[in-house]
């Protein structure tokens, strides 16, 4: 790790300039200081301490040059001490990252192909944007399906990254349900400038810390565990459990994590809360680390959320210089900071033990549970990592108690729930709705489906496919359960009879084989073969596929390391077992 | 081996492997152990990786030094002054374990006083390092729970190499890092079985197990056994060879497994002397350099692979080796040649022992061996001496009594007043630039066992040089130049380095048949250890007349 | 009961294999328990003298409360423990771990994975002839070592040993994602062009063939690799004075190849170039006169 060999391979001045500056943002000197001719400090602590430099060191390199290029890989490893061979291993790993000299200098339009923008034209799009001489990948999931087909810009020579839709989505209405005084959690979302600290004050904003500070850690958790807030996230995990383990957990250094690598293909509703509710993550994450103990804090943001993390931005600056982030936050003793950092395009990312690795600047491959990030989260150390619904539920149990909290849902699944539909739905969007509302009632509130509706993808591709016949499934955690399905990150797909099935299926099931790690075997393999088989038998009738399609789900379920694994043949089935495909 | 004996009453390194990885600070003094003990520096790797800090004192940024926190470039030659200058500041600041003191060692008054006169501005005058870096250090070492202090050549092939030893010593008594588990002072040996050797008496004063030659108790054992009167005058060691050769008092010589041709510092005065003598016989594996100098030459088995035996390892682990091929025409294991050679001279009494036989015999007569038989040493992957009977595990550590109570009944370990001096080659307007020596990775001493790998990795013979000496000499990287020391010269190319301090040059010494880079090294040796100061010659680089 | 040497002042943890009870020390894993059991456990990233990474899966047990299977390698035994290590689910999941790396991967060389495959009934071609295979080219850059991705298994062996394990020279790292994750150099430059400082420690913890000694690599090739004619003795480096223990393989009164034991102290199976190469120059047909 210290006695790095070089290639001859050398960055440019700007590769070099654009580079440090990013290291440079993320508080690092360099690995290798020259105290005089006879005196240098260095060595293996120096590096260790640098290594999470190496993703925004990545990401400034290929901003300014459009790939991953020998001298800037070199270059960064001399100033953070990470092994040439180890940096190009992690870049490798990303979506985001060409590891080629392109040969030109275009920016690269990243064109959705994931089901919504699938029955919603990609294809078009994509020949289109060929034929007007652009540059296109195709891209899993860019998380705007409600306004699919999605692109999203990656800037090349310093340009700046941006998606074409942020700038022309001013007219109307910011979301469906806005203005609507029965909201919580998106009652703030087009009422307030999300860019301004004062309209986020005028609006409720901070009361919670305020309240949060008034009922001391332990009064906090107790308003979690009366409220019986579960994460959001899809694992549905106790919050207050995950934060009193954290709380008690031994060592100095504790972590908060903000999982904002929103990845499940369908799934929006993270977006909006950074893009247009900012401030309440600044506001739970300080409460997260006022309750934790932990006194630094991390947004690992999806890296094709450009808007998202530029408001974020500016809410952390903006609370900073408000006395809301730093030392003695809002006059009291509380010293706490949050910093943001950049997925690059990895689905895999948004497991938590994959995010602190790629975080921690390695490979984004999960970590084998147990132990679990209470005690070895970020640097294998406490950490506390929900995302951004299930933080901003926070604050609505202090503002409003915990027991009221309760009252509201099911008493298995409480409070309010984000819903993201899209696909063919009259009105796609981000909708808040109480736990227990049914499938149905959640499309009739948008507008309801176009078309004859046939099946909704529920869940994300890591959710299954249900039938018409689960439109009065209440939508809880224990009664998708209890009906072999699972609400996910909130995803609600709608397809209706039009739709060229193999074609979806058979996408999802691509869409598991570029995104899996590569880490173990059931998983890696086991997504190719999937994949395989379901190309194989698109449009006919299954023969023996069907019997080695269950074979390899129930080894990558018992056998994989991680979510991914476990749930990637999980729509696949449920698309056969309704007939979807192969019947 | 002198160094620590004086002090310890043993010549052998302290603590073992797993040491390393389990302490807090270390020293790494004149040591490139990532390139030339690779294997002992993955347990140092590993105790890095387990939090230990570590400093590293080399005149050269070595690969090793890189893996350090903090890399001390001290003048070469200057160690004795960057230990004293350590001491008197761990002695002023008040950080020295003064129970320790009291309890375990000896001579600490005059030690004050011989270190008073090495303040930190005199340190840094005479190291070259800054002030505050030595004093990092040196409360980094004093203050830590456990440390430990790992030296090479760097410290020991100097004219004054006991003394470096014995500074090192003094610090490791100052703060008590020393006698328990991962603390101690760690010479790393160069070859499978220097410590072998010692262990064996191939030194001039000592009988196998350290035992002195002039004690007469411990000559009639070993005459007892021997059945022959056992002179009590201590030999020659090798430097006085050379020296004794000169003056005729030695005529004949019998090289066993060693290459003086090659390998001496001033080495045409040593091919002279060899050339001189009236019988040289040379026992070796290759037709050597020394060899082809021979009256005869004994061809050998490779030792490591050809033939049964021991080694002892740098903690003191002694192991045996084994013969996995046997060896090819008339080559004979070494025990065999010297067996046939006693039965020629008229002993039959030899007969002919295997090597467990010889081994059972020194079993015997060292009690430090006493409990190590073949049998343990296969069960228990080789044993650490001392192992004084059958049922003792072996030693991980040295030097435990120093913690008694009564010190196990022996007197304590003495403080060492030292005086720095810097090598004994001063540099010149005629040789103004320092050269020093030593190892690639790939490549061992003088390249006869080595040269044969086809190594990817071997960039050859060059003299490393910072970029402002070969910029000020109007040098290109790659260029072959004049290297001229007060002894002779040599041509070969430079190479750029980045990581060697101005005025410092450095080549190794593992291509004689391409550089006789030995033609230039000073052979001032260290009266007590019999070492020479390849370390340090004084030397000019010149620019070839262009053809 | 076995008891499995639990070092004197530690706690041991109680559990059972099968059904059997079974001590340990604590901190001792799952493969260790199962081990004390006399439970023969399939293995292919695992080593004793690597940090194991759980990335093959092949040895997972059943461990009654968990969701999911769990990896024996890496997990701790802990008090109370129910481990399944022959249930119809671990039996299946193994099975279809040799079965998924049969259909992608070259293991002609990878003999012990063959009798596995037979036990737990893998049957690769169920898969087809086009399934996706690796399909790499062998490199052969120097005079010490191949590489023959094609055999590759992904067990990150050779990555832990160049890097954190051992090495920490980094010369090598998994790079790319999923299917198409390979292990390579930076870019892929060739190994002498690379930080590769020949350790030859990758080659010694390959259990595939995918690292091969030029020497065996060669052999192969011309058909006269005899393992069943090879002794194999343990002696002691000459090269410096650590004493690393060296295994000489010889064949035909030639080195063939140098490995070292995992589980010594000096070494943990790990060596540098002149241990592993540096041999040479005993050969009778190099050099001695």
């Amino acid at each position: 790790m210290t006695d790095l060999h070089l290639t001859t391979d050398r960055a440019t001045q700007v590769e070099m300039a654009a580079i440090d500056a990013a290291i440079d943002a993320c508080g690092l000197d360099a690995v290798v200081v020259n105290e005089g001719e006879r005196l240098v400090r260095g060595g293996i602590h120096r590096a260790n301490e640098r290594r999470h430099g190496l993703l925004p060191a990545l990401h400034a390199l290929h901003n300014v040059s459009g790939w991953i290029s020998h001298g800037g890989v070199n270059y960064i490893a001399e100033r953070l001490g990470v092994p040439p061979a180890e940096g190009f291993g992690v870049a490798s790993f990303y979506e985001m990252f060409r590891m080629e000299d392109p040969g030109h200098i275009n920016d690269v339009v990243h064109v959705c192909v994931d089901a919504a923008c699938q029955i919603a034209g990609a294809d078009g799009v994509i020949v289109n944007l060929q034929a007007q001489g652009s540059t296109v990948h195709r891209s899993p999931c860019l998380g705007q399906c409600e306004r699919a087909p999605a692109t999203f810009t990656q800037g090349n020579q310093g340009r700046p990254d941006f998606v074409e839709a942020d700038a022309v989505a001013v007219e109307g209405r910011i979301i469906p349900q806005q203005g609507q005084p029965q909201l919580r959690l998106l009652r703030r979302m087009g009422e307030t400038n999300p860019e301004s600290l004062d309209d986020y004050v005028a609006y409720g904003g901070f009361k919670a810390l305020a309240e949060a500070f008034r009922l001391g850690a332990e009064g906090v958790l107790a308003e979690l565990e009366t409220a019986a807030l579960k994460g959001r996230g899809g694992a549905a995990f106790p919050t207050a459990v995950k934060w009193r383990g954290v709380l008690g957990a031994g060592g100095d250094q504790k972590w908060v994590v903000v999982n904002a690598d929103e990845s499940e293909p369908g799934t929006f509703k993270d977006r909006h809360i950074m893009e247009l509710d900012p401030f309440a993550i600044v506001e739970a994450a300080t409460i997260a680390g006022f309750v934790t103990g932990a006194r630094k804090g991390f947004i690992y943001i999806r890296g094709e959320y450009p808007l998202a993390t530029r408001r974020l931005q500016n809410a952390i600056d903006s609370a900073r210089a408000a006395g809301f982030l730093g030392e003695r936050i809002a006059g009291s003793s509380l010293g706490f900071e949050l910093e943001i950092r950049r997925g690059a395009g990895a689905y895999i990312c948004g497991e938590e033990t994959a995010l602190f690795e790629s975080l921690e600047g390695f490979r984004g491959e999960p970590r084998q549970k147990p132990p679990f990030p209470t005690t070895h989260g970020l640097f294998k150390q406490p950490t506390v990592i929900n995302n951004p619904e299930t933080l901003i539920n926070a604050l609505q149990i202090l503002e409003h108690g915990g027991a009221a909290y309760s009252q509201i849902g099911t008493s298995g699944s409480t409070g309010t729930r984000l819903f993201c539909l899209s696909g063919h739905v009259q009105v796609p969007g981000l909708y808040e709705a109480p736990h227990g509302v049914t499938l149905g009632e959640i499309i009739e509130l948008a507008g309801g489906a176009v078309g004859n509706l046939r099946t909704v993808l529920l869940g994300g591709a890591a959710g299954s496919f249900v039938g018409v016949d689960m439109l009065d499934l209440p939508l809880t955690f224990e009664d998708s359960r209890a009906r072999g399905a699972s609400l996910g990150s909130g995803v609600v797909k709608l397809f209706n009879d039009t739709t060229n099935f193999p074609a979806v299926v058979a996408r999802i099931a691509e869409f598991f084989r570029n995104e899996s790690c590569g880490q173990c075997v059931p998983c890696r393999i086991g997504v190719v073969r999937q994949h395989e088989l379901v190309i194989k038998s698109a449009g006919r009738s299954m023969n023996g596929e069907r019997e080695i399609l269950h074979d390899i789900d129930l080894a990558m379920k018992d056998a994989s390391i991680c979510g991914l694994g476990h749930t990637a043949a999980t729509a696949v089935l449920s698309a056969i077992d309704l007939g979807l495909i192969g019947a | 081996m002198v160094g620590l004996a004086t002090v310890f009453g043993a010549g052998g390194g302290t603590s073992s492997y797993k040491e390393i990885e389990e302490t807090d600070i270390i020293l790494l003094w004149g040591s490139n152990a990532r390139e030339a003990h690779p294997i002992y520096f993955h347990h140092l790797m590993q105790g890095l990786q387990n939090g230990a800090r570590m400093y590293a004192v080399d005149p050269r940024r070595t690969s090793s030094s890189k893996f350090a926190d903090l890399w001390l470039g001290l003048e070469l030659g200057s160690d004795v002054a960057l230990a004293n200058t350590v001491a008197n500041y761990i002695i002023t600041n008040d950080l020295h374990n003064k129970d320790f003191i009291a309890h375990s060692t000896t001579g600490f008054d005059a030690f004050v006083e011989s270190v008073r006169e090495y303040t930190l501005e005199r340190g840094e005058e005479l190291t070259g390092v800054p002030a505050a870096a030595i004093a990092e250090m040196a409360r980094a070492y004093a203050t830590a729970e456990t440390a430990q202090i790992l030296w090479t050549l760097g410290i020991t092939e100097h004219h004054n190499a006991v003394d470096n030893v014995l500074s090192l010593c003094n610090l490791a008594l100052l703060t008590g890092h020393i006698g328990k588990w991962g603390s101690g002072l760690v010479p790393l040996r160069g070859q499978n079985n220097v410590q072998g050797g010692g262990d064996m008496g191939a030194l001039p004063n000592k009988l196998p197990g350290f035992q002195d030659v002039s004690d007469p108790d411990h000559r009639a054992k070993f005459e007892a056994v021997y059945g022959r009167p056992i002179p009590p005058d201590e030999g020659l060691h090798l430097t006085l060879m050379f020296e004794a050769m000169e003056r005729g008092e030695i005529i004949a010589a019998y090289v066993i497994g060693e290459n003086p041709a090659d390998s001496e510092a001033d080495i045409a005065h040593a091919r002279k002397l060899l050339r001189g003598l009236e019988l040289l016989v040379v026992q070796d594996i290759f037709l050597t350099r020394t060899a082809e100098l021979a009256d005869v030459v004994l061809p050998a088995s490779v030792g490591w692979a050809e033939c049964d035996g021991t080694v002892t390892s740098s903690e003191r682990r002694v192991q045996r080796v084994r013969a996995a091929v046997t060896p090819p025409g008339q080559a004979h294991h070494d025990q065999d040649i010297l067996r046939d050679l006693a039965h020629r001279m008229g002993y039959p009494e030899w007969g002919d022992p295997t090597p467990e036989d010889l081994w059972e015999e020194l079993r015997h007569l060292s009690p430090m061996h006493a409990g190590m038989t073949y049998q343990r040493l296969e069960d228990e992957s080789g044993l650490q001496w001392p192992c004084p009977d059958i049922d003792h595990p072996g030693s991980p550590f040295l030097h435990g009594w120093l913690w008694e109570d009564d010190l196990g009944g022996r007197a304590g370990a003495p403080f060492s007043a030292v005086v720095a001096q810097g090598p004994k080659e001063e540099l010149t307007v005629e040789f103004p630039l320092r050269l020093t020596t030593g190892r690639a990775l790939d490549s061992f001493n003088t390249g006869v066992q080595s040269g044969a790998m086809n190594s990817p990795i071997r960039y050859g013979n060059a003299l490393d040089m910072n970029p402002v000496d070969v910029a000020r000499l109007n040098l290109a990287d790659g260029e072959t130049v004049r290297v001229s020391s007060p002894r002779g010269s040599v041509t070969m190319p430079i190479r750029v380095q980045p990581d060697i301090p101005v005025g410092l040059t450095f080549t190794t010494y593992h291509f004689p048949e391409l550089v006789d880079i030995n033609l230039l090294t000073n052979d001032a040796w260290d009266k007590r250890s019999g070492t020479a100061e390849f370390k340090a010659a004084s030397i000019r680089v010149e620019k070839l007349v262009s053809a | 009961m076995t008891v499995l040497e639990p070092r004197s002042t530690e706690t041991l943890v109680s559990l059972t294999i099968d059904g059997r009870p079974v001590t340990v020390a604590a901190g001792q894993t799952v493969l260790d328990a199962c081990s004390a059991a006399g439970v023969d456990t399939p293995t292919l990233c695992y080593a004793e003298n690597l940090t194991p990474v759980n990335a093959c899966r092949v040895c997972v047990v059943e461990h009654e409360g968990s969701r999911t299977l769990i990896p024996s390698c890496s997990r701790k035994a802990e008090e109370g423990m129910e481990i399944k290590t022959n249930s119809e689910r671990v039996r299946h999941s193994r099975k279809m771990v040799l079965e998924f790396l049969g259909s992608g991967v070259d293991m002609s060389q990878a003999t012990q994975l063959h009798s596995w495959m037979e036990e737990y009934g893998a049957d690769p071609s169920r898969y087809g002839p086009d399934a996706e295979r690796i399909n790499e080219p062998v490199k052969i850059q120097d005079d010490l070592y191949i590489r023959d991705y094609d055999k590759c298994v992904l067990c990150y062996k050779c990555v832990e040993a160049c890097g954190d394990d051992a090495q920490l020279t980094f010369a090598i790292a998994v790079s790319g994602r999923g299917f198409g994750a390979r292990i390579s150099t930076e870019y892929d430059v060739t190994l002498p062009d690379s930080a590769c400082v020949y350790c030859g420690n990758c080659v010694g913890v390959c259990p595939t063939g995918a690292i091969q000694f030029k020497t065996e690599f060669d052999l192969r090739q011309a058909e006269q690799w005899k393992p069943e004619e090879q002794t194999i003795t343990q002696t002691i480096c000459s090269y410096c004075g650590v004493g690393c223990n060296l295994e000489m393989h010889v064949q035909d009164n030639t080195i063939v190849k140098v490995t070292s034991p995992s589980d010594h102290s000096v070494t943990h199976g790990h060596l540098c170039i002149k241990g592993r190469f540096g041999w040479t120059y005993v050969q009778p047909t190099i050099n001695r006169k």
